[in-house]
């Protein structure tokens, strides 16, 4: 199954790991350290992740750093877009009504 | 006219909120009615060719709305709005939910506070939307492109691709 960006951030850990490598890249060791999970756990959610292109992994010595993939956000950002879109479909809508109404009670 | 009233749209994904603003030419008294009373309501909630239909509204504190978008084929989404608070003319706010016909809630839903206010004659509406889950907040944007929205069909199917993965 083909993973997408929403799924990355639909989970409250992914969340925050993001934010987390959005600063610096850092190990999965590291990364373990600043949450309460096992590090299967935070392996699996970076596996995750890395498969909806989000993060992307830099072999130094023996080392994986994770890092952000900034671009990949500026999708959420486009979705979210539509949304607006929505609301200004609505409320043009809205505003043939009130004029409408506003005629009728002349 | 218009384009010099106001309307801004912000979202914050770290606390799941949604923020509309929009200025009406309209006075206030009418512009409160044509958000609470079904009639009205009905008439611009749902974006063409979708259509808003209101099976019952009681607009009081602890009354509700329930009702369906209507699909050009007649397909039905129903939604639950539960009256929270009500201050005639100034604000009100509500919990919203997606449910099936038999009004049964499909959890988590959101919380929406409406604000109004008035000044020369241009009424202001700003709305805060907040989401219990970011899951839910893509599931009425999805929604919202099956509604039919005008946009061009490039981004459409861009979207059903990743969807549909």
């Amino acid at each position: 199954m083909r993973r997408d960006i929403f799924q990355a951030i639909a989970d409250p850990t992914r969340r925050a790991i993001i934010t987390l490598i959005a600063l610096q890249a850092m190990t999965p060791n590291a990364i373990a350290d600043n949450f309460n999970t096992t590090r299967q756990s935070v392996s699996k959610h970076l596996r995750i992740l890395t498969e909806c292109e989000l993060v992307k992994q830099e072999h130094q010595g023996r080392e994986i750093y994770y890092s952000l993939e900034i671009e990949k956000m500026k999708d959420i950002d486009k979705w979210l877009n539509q949304f607006r879109k929505i609301w200004e479909t609505r409320f043009n809508q809205l505003d043939k009504v009130l004029s409408t109404i506003k005629k009728q009670k002349k | 006219m218009k384009n010099i009233l106001l309307f801004d749209f912000t979202v914050d994904k770290r606390t799941k909120t949604v923020f509309v603003n929009r200025e009406f030419a309209a006075g206030l008294s009418l512009v409160w009615d044509a958000f609470t009373k079904q009639e009205i309501l009905d008439q611009w909630w749902a974006p063409k060719p979708w259509a808003s239909k209101t099976k019952f509204m009681n607009f009081e504190v602890g009354g509700r709305r329930f009702y369906a978008m209507v699909s050009p084929e007649g397909q039905e989404r129903w939604s639950i709005q539960k009256f929270t608070s009500i201050s005639p003319k100034t604000n009100f706010k509500m919990s919203n939910a997606f449910a099936d016909k038999d009004e049964n809630p499909e959890l988590p839903g959101s919380d929406w506070d409406f604000n109004f206010s008035e000044q020369n004659g241009t009424t202001k509406v700003s709305i805060i939307i907040k989401n219990e889950s970011l899951a839910r907040m893509e599931k009425m944007i999805e929604m919202g492109f099956r509604e039919g929205f005008t946009m061009c069909l490039q981004q459409l199917n861009e979207l059903l691709t990743l969807k549909n993965k």
